[in-house]
């Protein structure tokens, strides 16, 4: 059996698909792709189906060794991987944004992330591992898709579902993907009218800051508190409890937001102000301790069309795709740019 | 009655039928959420992906890539108005329940006590309760159950526990629930079921659906030892357990 074996764990590295639908009427989260944009690009890449599940890095990925005859995989995110021929071999740069085919016995050290919290890492084919409930999606608080429901430890070996990669060429994306600067925007409900105009006003005016408590379930700020419209004491910050949408932000008694995700639970009791806009979930996924955003209202028209926009450009970002290095031959742009004097010679990739 | 609709970003929007609990609101919920899930089958209403029923609203679900809010809300004021069955045909599910370990119900004799009964007589009032599953949420397969005897209402504890065992049946207010996982808790535990609430080896993990009619039958020990070793194994027959 093929796989890629975890010779050394990283931090919180899950498998996540687009998420589990349909279930949440049970109480089912629908985890998923933190960063759905960045897991997308890393299956087209490889012409997986859309709906592929890859690899999700949290903050540090891995080392994985190739036990298979030959794997391509494709990595997504602000990545400085390694690739390690052999038990004393030194380690050798790779380029992340792309495929790179790798062979048995070699070892991917997948290393830090920079910049963001999580990056991707998919398999050409795909992994052999039984979906739960319609999706390989890892939930790790009921223990549930995945890599037997839970985050990866050394030792785990990973089923690939091919022997060897595909034929052709690697490919890399034709630029960096594009997730925008400015603020985070947001549409206003289901419950705003639970705070006063000054407290949403402070919302949209402030800078808010990630805390340490941020994960999968959701991150909760730092910032000027927001006003509910009647006081906690009297009930202002407890609702009967409702769905929650992906990137809702409740504010519980305390005043401070806290964003809502993936692994969110399905319904919940307290006023949520506002839902984040879907086009930059995305950029929430990738977040860290420390960084600040502002929010920005926009109607739910406006977030339906940046979001067709985003895809748009996801579409883009797919056919821009270029061809990484011609098997057998020499990459001339990537000699010129990296390194004059030894060339780079690739071998031909088995078929 | 009118309904109001709730923006929930642009996959999602929450359509609320009331802002307080009741039968009549929760039904009408149901039925929406039954209507639109037909509709769906039907092949209408593309780009519905799911909808969350809660007591008194229902959140829509949609991909903004294959449907818009502009769509999807005139369809759903038509389903409203072509009319909504009030009385929806509901499971009825009966699990047993053991009461007798005081492992099993340690807050027993303590909720005898503040509601002035005997412990035979708590049992009694928790047997004879008409329950209905209302919303499914917080952990997969953890539901609220609501309908317990009017005399047996409490807040909940001003001590939550740190640990309760999965499987636990408690009460708190005017709700009975079933422990899906061991997790904290601020319920009084009145009993034990043999029975999981989340089976991830079963092909449906979660055995109760919201609109489940809900009563328990009270087993001994040996009884409740003699599902678990099943319900372990994976050889019980949970069909038995649905009457209607």
């Amino acid at each position: 059996m093929s796989a890629l074996k975890v010779v050394r764990a990283g931090l919180f590295d899950t498998l996540q698909d687009l998420g589990r639908t349909g279930f949440m009427a049970l109480g089912m989260p629908t985890a998923g792709a933190m960063d759905r944009v960045a897991l997308r690009l890393a299956n087209a890449l490889l012409g997986n189906p859309a709906g592929a599940a890859g690899l999700e890095i949290g903050v540090m990925g891995p080392d994985l060794l190739v036990e298979a005859d030959s794997v391509r995989v494709a990595l997504l995110g602000p990545l400085s991987p390694t690739l390690i021929d052999g038990p004393d071999a030194p380690p050798k740069a790779l380029e992340t944004d792309r495929t790179h085919l790798l062979k048995r016995g070699q070892v991917l050290r997948i290393g830090m992330i920079e910049g963001s919290s999580t990056a991707y890492l998919a398999v050409a084919g795909g992994f052999a591992l039984p979906s739960f409930m319609g999706s390989l999606s890892t939930y790790a608080r009921a223990g549930v898709g995945g890599f037997e429901g839970r985050k990866l430890a050394a030792g785990d070996a990973l089923p690939l579902s091919l022997e060897r990669a595909p034929p052709g060429d690697d490919r890399k994306l034709g630029a960096s993907f594009d997730y925008g600067r400015g603020p985070i925007r947001i549409v206003w409900g289901p419950q705003e009218e639970y705070f006063t105009e000054a407290g949403r006003n402070i919302f949209v005016g402030s800078d808010y800051r990630v805390s340490r408590e941020a994960d999968r379930m959701g991150i909760r700020f730092e910032g000027p508190t927001i006003e509910h419209a009647v006081s906690v004491e009297k009930g202002g910050a407890d609702i009967i409890s409702d769905g929650i949408g992906p990137g809702a932000i409740q504010v519980p008694g305390a005043g401070l937001p806290i964003v809502l995700l993936a692994d969110r639970q399905t319904v919940g009791g307290y006023p949520k102000i506002a839902t984040v806009a879907s086009v930059d979930l995305p950029r929430l996924g990738r977040l860290l301790p420390g960084q600040t955003v502002r929010f920005q209202p926009v109607t739910v028209e406006e977030a339906e069309k940046l979001r067709r926009d985003q895809e748009s450009r996801i579409q883009r970002a797919i056919a821009d795709f270029k061809v990484a290095r011609p098997p057998g031959g020499i990459d001339l742009a990537r000699l010129y740019e990296e390194n004059l004097i030894d060339g780079v010679i690739y071998e031909q990739p088995p078929v | 009655m009118s309904v109001r609709y709730l923006s929930c970003g642009d996959t999602a929007f929450t359509v609320e039928f009331g802002n307080e609990i009741s039968p009549e609101i929760n039904a009408r919920v149901m039925a929406l959420h039954a209507a639109i899930g037909r509709a769906k089958a039907a092949g209408e209403l593309a780009g519905v992906v799911e909808t969350v029923p809660t007591m008194r609203s229902l959140m829509v679900a949609y991909d903004p890539l294959a449907a818009s809010r502009a769509d999807l809300q005139p369809r759903i004021d038509a389903l409203i108005a072509r009319g909504l069955p009030a009385g929806l045909a509901s499971r009825r599910v009966t699990l047993p329940c053991c009461y007798d370990d005081p492992e099993f119900a340690p807050d027993l004799s303590e909720i005898a006590k503040r509601t002035k009964k005997t412990v035979e007589q708590v049992i009694a009032a928790h047997l004879a309760s008409a329950f209905k599953v209302y919303v499914l949420g917080f952990m997969p397969g953890l539901a609220y159950v609501a309908g317990l005897d009017q005399t047996l209402y409490l807040p909940r504890r001003s001590e939550p526990r740190v640990r309760v065992p999965r499987s636990t049946v408690a009460i708190a207010m005017d709700m009975t629930t079933i422990y899906p996982f061991e997790s904290p808790g601020g319920w009084h535990l009145i009993g034990r079921t043999p029975l999981w609430m989340f089976d991830k080896r079963r092909e449906q993990p979660v055995f109760l659906a919201p609109g489940d009619s809900l009563s328990f039958q009270r087993i001994d020990r040996k009884t409740f030892d003699r599902i678990a070793r099943e319900v372990d194994a994976g050889t019980f027959d949970w069909s038995k357990l649905v009457t209607a």
